[in-house]
């Protein structure tokens, strides 16, 4: 007979056995997995551009720098959707503007690394490890801020990437669910899988292995989960209509999952396809259709949660920004600061935060690229804090002192 | 296919396996002579092999444990021609770098070039060069499937084949590395290049790691697995891999940038005429201008990481200070043409040449030298003994090793200045290495369990990049590890619910043909949809295929018809029957299995499932 540990809502455990739990524990027992916190980051990998993502307008310098690729003034034809008078969203983001106008989505502007890599890996590495510049590092940030809050019998679902691999923003000893597909998750043998499956699990189950058996049980109780949670059947809220795009795909899943009560805390998306070299086009073209993917995948899972986003974040960063300057062949190379975009419930919405460095010549750092005022830590650990109610912050972030509290979220 | 196994006394082999099939199975199971040895033999071979192959337990019986360990402790006896014949279509493995950059990598370099010089023709007035390192703008991964960043339209053809031959080069080097574990009558060898590789960690996805790769494994790590710690530290350290990965060729001294001051007073000589100092002039700048763009000074990575990672270990009594120290004596270990294939070149400009101190010796200026006495010194010391020690008794005996046999160890490592032959034999046959406490207690790691399988199973590997993709689906792919600590090699890091999962389902698609995919794409530019090589050349442009490639080892070309690895299951379980259960108890997992494994068996429905079931069972995970 299979069973069950339960977390019940004064924090006890219980052992129930399936099939027979009483209607009410298993009420409790979803009751205590609904409320929990959500944090859901989502990296654009190749160093999005975010001056033509959110587009300083204000600046003299920006049209200056960019005569074929800037993104023209709200108002003006395919012209950015202005924000607050001085930035704009690119036009193909126009999905996000409900919510900044709920006061749902922030941004926080001139954010990033101050390390000066230029390398993708070198830089991707430092932001999921969380300690820029130091390469031995071998966890993650994200697995970090899991083993800031342990919880004596997580669900297995407590960390998930939505991803064919585990990211290295999630690589750490807390446990952590790497799932491509919710519906292939589990034993896939054709026609046999459920003989498989269940053989499998009988094997593991009755191991003499202290360590086999129960990450086994553990992984078969997963898939049990799961399959409860009937992913195939899925059917987004309120009209909701996500991209179908691999970024879509994943963001759905993630509001399935949390929409299961399957106990989440941690998820992980990414999209890529933001290294535009060449030809990155302004309103129009390659990051416009990226854009497009990225923003309406993010506004379709905040309308399909509803209000269940009063209990969720979302943090959306990328490992540097671009260059100020378009280069020759109308497109970007590596920079420095970028935007990141923070949505959510919880969120103080409605404005761009991060101290605005400017694109005038002097102002720029190493003379081309925007500077960055505000540490990625200091969002990511405003957010681990305030949202999650991690305690110890240091540990998620070594060797970082929090420098200032943007006031990201609603006290 | 393995060679017949020299056996002096068939008829006793015969006898055991004809008395272990027909014994009453609860007898069996318990310990009598010849399970007994069943399974020190297996345990033998789980450690100081990848696993047993069919046939190899009876072989060891045979020759007794003593005499295979011994054989396996000098590869150079042993005949290994299946393996050889096997990779002698692989082209890039003979290569030196710079063969292998003309070939296989100049082509797509080219072209970026090419762009590049485009974009600064179209500049009305000079950009900065701003992308220095054109490889990291494109994406390039360990696993099949690059693209061109930012392309706006596809490929070109020319672009395509580029990309090909790049790929084609980096699958080479991954498939040929799964194919000599798996294949290779040189076990132990294959087992320590693998941690060896690992110790010495470099990741493939790093600018021109890629390039430099095949070299390293080849030259720096294989030939010094059974030689002495100080050569292959220093063919390491002269490694242009190792110096790119950590960024020792740009480390500098402070004030280079200038001419050197002999460089300097040469110059400045009265008796050159103009034209005379002119050309001098001109060649030292020439000189300046290969030195690496971006030398901005000290980096101390390397020094890092060859105290802490490499010799002393983390707690092996170095300070802040020394890592600066070492750091600056290990400036001008560098890289001539570092985007170009270049060979290792100490460059005597970028050195340091002041005095340092480095754990407690004083080293002056004395060029490239000052290095090599810094391996020296950091090759015998005890910390690095023990450092060693350590991580070679926690591959072979435990996740914690037994002190007695660590220390044994570093003894060795010590009086034998550093000969790993001897370090590593004092290992194998420890007495704890064969202690009932070591008998299945470490967890394979996705590379010992995917090599293991085809192995037990005797598979005929058709193609070897399925290999490589399960090591990819399974969290470890091959010269994919991006911090320079390496993969773990204890339990912790790849026991968990996903990994066990894809365990198991990797098990049933070996049976199925081994038609295993990597797992999505994913590099620097995140997952950008792959380049579609075409069957074999490319279409329409009359082109051969890129070299080496004519064999049907790409995504699409699909020439197996039973699929690219093939179990044949006839020679392990004709059928389910009890007795074909027994068999693959007996052969895949030493005869040694829960009753409830040995049930779950019992459901199987086909010859395929039964062998799946074994190879997922939490029995097949350790050794």
């Amino acid at each position: 007979m299979m069973t069950r540990r339960i977390f019940l809502k004064n924090g006890s455990l219980a052992l129930v056995s399936l099939g027979f739990t009483p209607a009410f524990i298993a009420q409790s027992a979803k009751a205590a997995e609904a409320r929990r916190k959500i944090l859901v980051a989502v990296f654009q990998r190749g160093a999005v551009d975010g001056l033509n993502m959110v587009v300083p307008f204000g600046e003299r310098a920006y049209y200056a720098s960019r005569p074929s690729i800037a993104i023209p003034r709200p108002g003006q034809g395919d012209g950015a959707v202005d924000l607050d008078g001085f930035f704009g969203l690119h036009p193909r983001m126009a999905a996000l503007k409900p919510l900044f106008q709920r006061g749902e989505l922030a941004i926080v502007h001139a954010s990033g690394s101050h390390d000066e890599t230029r390398s993708h890996f070198d830089a991707q590495d430092y932001m999921e490890s969380g300690t820029p510049g130091v390469k031995s590092t071998t966890d993650g940030w994200l697995n970090r801020v899991l083993h800031a809050q342990e919880h004596e019998k997580a669900s297995p679902f407590r960390a998930v990437a939505l991803a064919p691999n585990l990211p290295r923003s999630l690589q750490g000893s807390a446990p952590a669910l790497a799932i491509g597909q919710l519906s292939q998750f589990g034993v896939r043998g054709g026609g046999n899988s459920d003989m498989l499956a269940s053989s499998f699990e009988e094997q593991y189950a009755h191991a003499a292995d202290s360590l086999l058996r129960p990450t086994g049980s553990e992984a078969f109780n997963a898939v049990r989960l799961m399959k409860e949670a009937d992913p195939t059947r899925y059917a987004p809220a309120a009209g909701a209509e996500y991209p179908r795009s691999g970024f879509g795909e994943a963001m759905k899943q993630v509001a399935q999952i949390i929409k299961s009560d399957l106990g989440l805390e941690v998820a992980f998306t990414e999209l890529g396809q933001w290294d535009h070299h060449s030809n990155e086009g302004g309103s129009q073209g390659q990051i416009a259709n990226r854009l497009d993917d990225f923003a309406t995948g993010l506004a379709a899972f905040a309308t399909d949660l509803g209000e269940r986003m009063a209990d969720v974040v979302v943090v959306t960063m990328s490992e540097f920004g671009r260059t100020v300057k378009e280069n020759g062949s109308r497109g970007t190379d590596h920079g420095h600061g970028n935007a990141m975009l923070v949505l959510g419930g919880p969120i103080k919405g409605g404005k761009v935060y991060g101290k605005w460095p400017g694109l005038e010549p002097n102002q720029l750092w190493e003379g081309r690229d925007l500077a960055i005022t505000t540490d990625f830590r200091d969002v990511f650990g405003e957010l681990v804090t305030g949202h999650l109610g991690a305690r110890d912050i240091s540990k998620v972030f070594p060797g970082y002192t929090y420098k200032q509290k943007l006031g990201l979220l609603r006290t | 296919m393995q060679p017949e196994p020299s056996n002096p006394r068939p008829w006793l082999v015969v006898g055991a396996i004809v008395v272990a099939l027909t014994v009453d199975p609860a007898a069996q199971r318990q310990a009598s002579p010849s399970a007994g040895n069943l399974k020190t033999v297996s345990h033998v071979l789980n450690r100081v092999t990848f696993g047993p192959r069919p046939g190899d337990v009876e072989r060891v019986q045979a020759m007794g444990v003593g005499a295979f360990i011994d054989e396996q402790l000098h590869p150079e006896r042993i005949k290994d021609e299946a393996l050889e014949s096997r990779l002698a279509g692989f082209e890039t493995l003979t290569m030196s770098t710079r063969e292998l950059v003309e070939t296989y990598f100049a082509p797509a370099q080219q072209q970026q070039r090419q762009r590049q010089r485009q974009n600064q023709q179209q500049t009305a007035r000079q950009t900065p060069s701003t992308n220095p390192n054109p490889q990291e703008g494109m994406m390039m991964t360990p696993a099949p499937g690059p693209s061109a960043a930012g392309q706006p339209s596809p490929p070109t053809p020319e672009q395509q084949r580029a990309q090909q031959l790049q790929r084609a080069a980096q699958q080479e080097l991954t498939e040929s590395r799964m194919l000599r574990a798996a294949l290779s009558e040189k076990q132990l060898q294959e087992v320590l290049v693998d941690f060896w590789f690992n110790h010495f960690n470099v990741f493939m996805g790093k600018g021109q790691v890629r390039e430099y790769l095949m070299s390293y494994e080849r030259d720096a790590i294989r030939p010094h697995v059974f030689g002495k710690f100080r050569d292959m530290l220093g063919a390491v350290a002269h490694s242009p891999a190792m110096l790119f990965y950590l960024d020792n060729f740009q480390s500098s001294a402070p004030n280079s940038g200038g001419l050197p001051p002999q460089a300097q007073q040469r110059l400045n000589d009265p008796r050159l005429s103009p034209q005379q100092r002119q050309r001098l002039a001109d060649q030292f700048a020439q000189r300046m201008a290969q030195a690496p763009r971006q030398a901005r000074g000290l980096n101390e990575n390397y020094a890092r990481e060859l105290m802490e990672l490499h010799t002393l270990g983390v707690d092996g009594g170095y300070t802040q200070q020394d890592v600066i120290e070492l750091a600056r004596i290990l400036t001008g270990w560098t890289i001539d043409q570092p985007r170009n294939g270049g060979q290792f070149v100490f460059r005597q400009e970028m050195h340091d040449t002041g005095t340092k101190t480095l754990l407690g010796q004083t080293f002056s200026n004395a060029g490239e030298r000052e290095g090599e006495r810094a391996l020296d010194l950091l090759a015998i010391q005890p910390a690095t003994a023990h450092h060693i020690a350590f991580k070679l008794a926690q591959r072979f005996i435990a996740d914690q090793p037994p002190a007695s046999a660590v220390d044994r160890a570093a003894n060795v490592f010590m009086s034998t200045k550093g000969d790993l032959r001897e370090v590593v034999k004092s290992i194998v046959t420890s007495s704890e290495i064969m202690a009932p406490s070591a008998y299945r207690s470490k967890v394979k790691t996705p590379l010992e369990f995917v090599v293991s399988a085809v192995r037990a199973t005797g598979a005929t590997i058709n193609a070897g990049q399925p290999l490589v993709a399960a090591l990819q689906v399974l969290g470890m792919p091959l010269y994919g590890c991006q911090p320079p600590t390496g993969y773990s090699m204890t339990a912790d890091a790849w026991v968990n619910t996903g990994a066990l999962l894809n365990r198991m389902n990797l098990a049933v698609q070996l049976l199925d043909g081994g038609r295993i995919q990597p797992a999505g794409g994913r590099g620097p530019n995140g997952g950008a949809p792959p380049v579609r090589p075409g069957q074999g050349g490319v279409p329409g442009t009359g082109q051969q295929p890129a070299p080496g490639r004519g064999r049907g080892r790409g995504p699409q070309a699909q020439p197996f018809p039973r699929g690219p690895i093939v179990i044949d299951s006839s020679s392990l379980a004709a059928d389910t029957s009890s007795a074909s259960r027994d068999r693959v108890v007996q052969h895949l997992l030493a005869g040694d299995v829960s009753d409830s494994t040995r049930q779950t068996l019992a459901r199987a429905e086909t010859p395929h499932n039964l062998i799946a079931l074994a190879l997922g069972s939490p029995e097949f995970q350790r050794r």
